[in-house]
This record gives structure tokens, sequence and C-alpha cells, in this order.
């Protein structure tokens, strides 16, 4: 039995290994699952972007780019298969938008020395470049999340958050439990009172967290919130008439995926966005004539334009970037993934640049260093309107207080560093 | 004609006694080990180990633990992955307080510590029996998974409570961290499995199996025939428990190098290992190693011949996998309800006539 299954494994694996590229930038996406609902637009914007580099620009510095898909269910298990079976492709970097997943690619990356680009997720303290050689997490951390929300409260109360309750209902797992750290020391300098509340995966059962709500009465709630808890999330909050404006997700739970079903119950919910949503952008003109109308879309083509499409596409812009700076300073443009770190390392994204890309004030400019693997962390706040089924922005960038966010990005890597025996660079 | 015990002559007791008394089959299990210790390790790539291998003898373990305790002893339990969780967070909390321990010391002491938490949990066992008792170790695998994510100190107050594995290395060699290579993992985890399966076998062809299995199939009468069931059964539950227990280090610091508890060992992971001994066949050594090559190694090789082979979607070979792999499930179920090991037993039986059937 076995040795009749490990002869059809050996037949399925050598079929499998697919027409090499010059450039591979593996797209582990999870398109099942409880989790599907945010990783189908991601991964379709993500492969979206490159396959029009490919049909309008002849790939990226002339060579090609292949983007295998390899489907993770939000499963570390699969995650590692997945990484396992890309790997030997001659991957340039990994983006398997999943906190979990990012946390054991950490110590292979290291080893395989191939890069890792958790823009918006994984682990917060890897924009300290000094410990996290070969992971990247700019141009946001989910600690910047916690404290540019913590600062747009401030301003809505004049500065001061003496004396408020402040909620937070999380993802059970290590994604969700990312920024209650930083919460603890906002709480401390600002006086508010801070509440957890735990929602277990996959985050359909949540009526007890709303129930303790609804009889606490947070001034606000705060979300970090991933898949289908999104959508539950702000269903509960419409249910108990939960003032939705006083309701602020992270930028995982602020797609269309999670207010639609909710209806008008969920207008006036907020969220954090890290890039500009929608198409009012010129790189849509070419999307729609190299990808769409020549029906290269990934998937079903009916996420273009969504939030999460955006970021995918988003990611996409930032590697493909990071491949160009790569190929300038490697002066060869068949980069491999030591020369693909140091262009991540290297990499500058001006307001210009990305004007020049066709996203004029789409994200925010930032400059990767040695140290800063983090980029500046700022975001902005937008707001859903339930009858025109559209998010508006309704603040620019606000910068995260970095004094209180220095300190433990410091005491986390070095506590990694000590753990691994790794040496800081950049001395 | 090949495989018979005719001409086999037996002239000690202990080779009357032995494990595979038929030389075919003895053959068969010799060639296997080579295999798995001679070429294997000389050929396997990172591939192979993480994504095949590894995950394969690391559930084989599993099975074989919870196959003790539901085939061998006839008490159903749900809380597998709760008991892995024990043997992940026990090798974690062992790896950081003493970092220069062999790994495989602190692998069997996560398995003993494992070993006292099954027996913890089953003491209901001697009061409830069936599906009672499915409730309470399902209570179990609830209350240790909530304890493993409430506590900070079981993961060492890390911001994110994911749990990472430290470099550990054994006779001067790496088999945890991510400087393993391929063949080590490997290795490790085969050594640790073919020394359980013996144990495995020997204890339950011997006086505690025979036990066990009184209580199984009768509790009343096993007592009173003098089976003391308090011994029987909480010894299953120990014995059971050291393996999964083991199973579960393996998994967390050989295999996936960090984990979170609510994921790595959910209920799901209880089900998926009850699945292998269902499917495998309740009750067999055999069953164990064919359940857990069932269910790791079909799906691999699903999406690697719908994805790689074919080039179909990802969303839709992987939707297509639960169902091939379900259909399978209910169809091996239904054309032989005692499982994989049933059908290599009758294989055998007809191997046996072949080619003169009467």
């Amino acid at each position: 039995m076995k040795t009749k299954f490990v002869s059809l494994v050996v037949a399925g694996m050598c079929a499998a290994a697919p027409a090499m590229a010059d450039l591979v930038i593996p797209n582990l996406s999870y398109r099942t699952g409880a989790y599907a609902p945010g990783g189908i637009p991601y991964a379709d914007g993500f492969n979206d972007y490159f396959a029009l580099l490919n049909a309008r620009d002849g790939g990226i510095g002339g060579e090609k780019v292949s983007v295998p898909e390899c489907e993770t269910a939000y499963n570390t298990e699969k995650g590692v298969e997945c990484y396992e079976a890309t790997k030997g492709l001659g991957s340039l970097v990994y983006n398997p938008l999943s906190t979990g997943i990012t946390y054991q690619l950490i110590p292979k990356a290291l080893v395989d020395r191939i890069p890792l680009y958790t823009p918006g997720y994984g682990r917060t303290s890897a924009a300290n470049g000094k410990v996290f050689e070969w992971v990247f997490n700019y141009p946001a951390n989910y600690w910047d999340g916690a404290s540019v929300a913590i600062k747009y409260l401030l301003d809505e109360n004049g500065g001061s958050l003496q004396g408020k309750k402040i909620a937070l209902i999380y993802h059970n797992s290590a994604y969700g439990k990312e920024p209650i750290r930083t919460l603890q020391d906002l709480a401390v300098k600002h006086g508010f009172q801070f509440v957890e509340m735990p929602v277990d995966h996959p985050g359909q059962e949540q009526k007890s967290q709303w129930l303790q709500i609804r009889r606490d009465k947070p001034d606000y709630v705060l979300m970090w919130g991933w898949g289908v808890m999104n959508a539950v999330a702000v269903q509960e909050a419409a249910n108990i008439n939960y003032p939705m404006e006083n309701f602020i997700g992270v930028w995982w739970s602020g797609s269309e995926n999670d207010v639609i079903p909710a209806g008008a119950g969920a207008d006036g919910y907020k969220s954090l966005a890290m890039h500009g949503t929608g198409m009012d952008y010129p790189l849509y003109a070419d999307l729609k004539q190299y990808v769409y109308d020549a029906g290269n879309a990934s998937g079903n083509g009916d996420q273009v334009g969504s939030v999460l499409y955006s970021r995918g596409v988003y990611a996409a812009v930032v590697i493909a970037e990071a491949v160009r700076k790569a190929q300038e300073l490697a002066g060869t443009s068949a980069i491999n993934a030591v020369q693909m770190r140091d262009g991540l390392e290297a990499l500058e994204i001006t307001e210009e640049r990305m004007e020049e890309l066709g996203l004029p004030n789409f994200g925010q400019p930032f400059a990767a260093s040695c140290v800063d693997h983090g980029g500046p962390g700022a975001a902005m706040l937008q707001q859903w309107d339930a009858t025109a089924k559209k998010w508006n922005l309704i603040s620019g960038f606000i910068a995260p207080d970095q004094d209180v966010l220095e300190p433990l990005i410091v005491a986390d890597s070095e506590a990694f560093a000590a753990e691994a025996g790794i040496t800081q660079r950049c001395n | 004609m090949l495989y018979r015990e005719a001409g086999d002559f037996k002239t000690t007791y202990s080779d009357d006694s032995q494990t595979f008394p038929i030389r075919f089959d003895r053959m068969g299990y010799y060639v296997t080990l080579l295999i798995a210790f001679g070429v294997i390790p000389l050929v396997i790539n990172d591939y192979w180990a993480n994504a095949v291998f590894v995950p394969f003898l690391i559930y084989a373990i599993a099975a074989l633990g919870l196959n003790i305790l539901v085939g061998y002893a006839g008490q159903l339990s749900l809380g597998t992955g709760g008991f892995m969780a024990v043997g992940a967070y026990s090798v974690y909390k062992l790896m950081t307080a003493f970092p220069g321990m062999p790994v495989l010391i602190d692998v069997l002491l996560a398995g003993a510590i494992t070993a006292l938490v099954g027996v913890l949990f089953g003491l209901p066992s001697l009061r409830i029996k069936g599906f009672y008792l499915a409730v309470a170790t399902l209570a179990a695998q609830f209350f240790l998974v909530w304890l493993f994510n409430k506590v900070p100190w079981f993961y060492n107050y890390s911001a994110s409570g994911m749990i990472t594995v430290p470099q550990g290395k054994m006779l001067g060699v790496y088999v945890t961290g991510a400087q393993t290579t391929a063949s080590a993992k490997y290795l490790f985890c085969l050594i640790i499995l073919v020394l359980l399966a013996v144990v495995a076998r020997n204890l339950t062809r011997g006086t505690v199996g025979r036990k066990w299995m009184a209580i199984r199939d009768m509790d009343i009468a096993a007592e009173i025939i003098g089976v003391n069931p308090l011994t029987a059964k909480l010894s299953a539950f120990a014995v059971s428990s050291f393996f999964i227990g083991v199973a579960g280090a393996l998994f967390f610091a050989v295999y996936l190098g960090a984990a979170e508890v609510t994921e790595a060992f959910s209920i799901q992971k209880s089900f998926l290992i009850l699945f292998m001994v269902i499917i495998g066949g309740l009750g067999s050594i055999f069953g164990s190693f064919a359940g857990a090559a069932f269910l790791v190694l079909l799906p691999v090789l699903l999406k690697n011949v719908l994805v790689g082979q074919f080039g179909w979607p990802t969303d839709l070979a992987a939707h297509l996998e639960l169902m091939i792999v379900g259909a399978l499930i209910v169809g091996f179920l239904i054309a032989e309800p005692h499982g994989m090991a049933q059908l290599w037993r009758l294989a055998k039986e007809k191997l046996r006539l072949w080619p003169f059937p009467h």
C-alpha cells in the first residue's frame, strides 16, 4: 500500500515541476476555507499586476515574471508544503499573507537565504533590520496600526482618552494577539481602560463577546479580525446597535466582503487603510487593456478594485519595484534571492514613482535601510457608506507614536536574536 | 506460492512467537527497514522530507498511540489534539529551559509529561465509557488548548503567543531548527517511530495488551477473570498519551518549527488522527501506518497531480481534493468497515492460497 502511494507521489512530483521562468515570485494564496474572503481578492490583485507587467512591459527589466500559485488554506502545514514545493524553483521572495506561516518561514528564510515580504502583517518586530536580515514588513505593521487607531481616537477626543474604555476584539491567534502589548502600553500612557476580547478560530461564534460589549459599553471597539470573523463581528455590532462610528477595524478588517453582508447596519463602520482603494487610478486603464480585456484576469475577475485586491496590487508593486532596484544594484536582470534581498533593503518608493506607476496618492512614500525594514507605518482611516457601497477615506496619513513602538520593537527583536543566536548587523 | 508457512520450520519457542512468523513477511519487513534507513536518507530532499516523510512518520506515531487507546483498549478519545499540544509545549519549555540537553531526551520527557496528563484525563474512564467518555476527552481537548493559549508562561511571554523551536542537537547534528538537514529530520523521526512501533507491537502481544483487549471486548467479564480495570485502563491512557505526546513534540519541534496551539492542535487534529485509526484499522499496528499514509500522502499526491500535472486552478484542486479524499474514505469504509488492515489481512489470506485456491 505504502509503496504504491510513494510511487504514485513520485510520478506526480516528476510531472509537477513547471516551466522555469527567470523571475519566480510564488503566490502562497488561500482561496478555500474560512479565510478565503480575504485571500481571494488579495491573490487576484497580486497575480494581475504581474500579468500586467508581463503583457505590457515584457516582465521586469526584460525578464518575464512567473507567479506559481500554491493553496495554503491559511493552514501552517500546507504553508510548509507550499514553501518547500516552490523554493526549488528559484523563488525570489515569499509573501504568504498569514502571520502563522510567516512565523514558520522566518527561521527557514534565514537559512535558505530567501527574503520574506510581509506588508502589514507577520512578525512586527521584523521591522528591526538589525536582527531580521531577511524579513521586510514596510510600509506598516500591526503595532503601527494599533498606534494609529489610538492617535485617531485622541484627535477625535481633543487629545485625551482619560477614563475612556477601549475594547479589542481579536482573532485568538498570533495575528490577533500582536497588537495587545502595544495597546497595553498606550493604555498606560493615555490613561484609558483596555479590555481584551478573544474570538476563537474561525470566528463565527461571537455572541458572548458582543453580549459583553453590550453590557460593558466600551466607548470604542477595535478589531483585529480576518476572514469570516470580520463579517460576523460587523453583523453582531449592528445587531446590538453598537454605534458603528466607534467601531474601528485594522486594515485586514476593512474590505467590502466584511461589511456588505451586514447591509445597512454596517453604515459608518471604520477601518484603517494603508493605501487607497477603488478604480480611480490610471493603472486600472492599463490593467483593463492588457489583463482584463485580454481574458487573463486571475480568478473570476470579480474582485477588481476592492480593498484587498488593491492591497494585493500594492504588494506586487512594491515587490516589482524591489526587483527593479535589485537588478540595478546587481547589474543583471536575472537576479537571485540574495540580490533580491539587497534590492528590498535599498528600496525607496517616492510619490513621483507611484505617480509614474499610475497610482498617485495611493500609498505612502518610504525608504528602507539596513536598520529600517518597517517603513514609516502611517495609515489612513476609511469609513463605509452602506448606501453607496463604498469606502470613503476620512483622514490623511496618520503617523504612529514611535516613542511607544520603538522600545517594544527593540525588546521583541532582541528576544528573538537571543533565542536564535543572531548577532546584530548594521553597526 | 511465495507467501506460505510451509517449509518454514521453527525449532525454538522464540522463533515460534516472533512478530513475523512467515518468512516472506519477515523479508518484507527487513527490506522496508533497509530502504527506510539505508536508501531514503541518501536521496531525500527538503520537499520530500517536509511535505511527505516527516509528517507521515509523525502522524504514524500519533496514530499508533491513539490505536492503543481506541483500538486495543476500547476507550474512545477525542483529546488527541490536546495531548499533542501537551507534548509540543512540554518540549518547548524543556528545550528553552535546558538548552544543552539532547533533543531525544526532551522528546521522551515530553512524552512522559503527556502520559501523566493523559492518566489524569483518563480517570473518568473508570466510571464512564463509550460516547460519554468521548465527551469527557473532548473536554480535555478544549481545556488544554485554552490553557496553552491563556497562560503566557507556556509560550514564554512572547507577544504573539507563538512558540518557535530553538536549535537543538542530537549527537552533534541539528535535528530541530532551520539548519536541520532533510535527512537528519527524517532519520530522527524514523528512529523514534521504529522504536515506538516495536514497543507497541510487543506491548499489544503481551500481558498488558491482552488485558487491554479483554477490557475492550467486555469489561465485566475481564474483571471477573482477574483483570484490574483501574490499571488496565490507566495504563492504556498512559502509553497512548506517551506516544501522542512524542508525536506532538516532534510535530512542533521537527516538522513545523513554530506553532500556535489553536491552529496546530485544534479539534481537527483529534478527528484527523481518529480517522487515520479508523480507516487504517482499529487494533492493528499496520493499520496505524496505513491510515497515516492514506490521510497524509493522498492530499499531497492529489495536489501535485491536479495542480502540477493538469495545471488546474489551485482553489478548484483544493476543493476537489477534499471531495476525493472524502469519497474515498466513505467508499473504503463501505467496502471494508474494518479498515485497510483488514484488506491487508484478506490479501494475505488469498496470497497464501495463490495460485491454487480451493
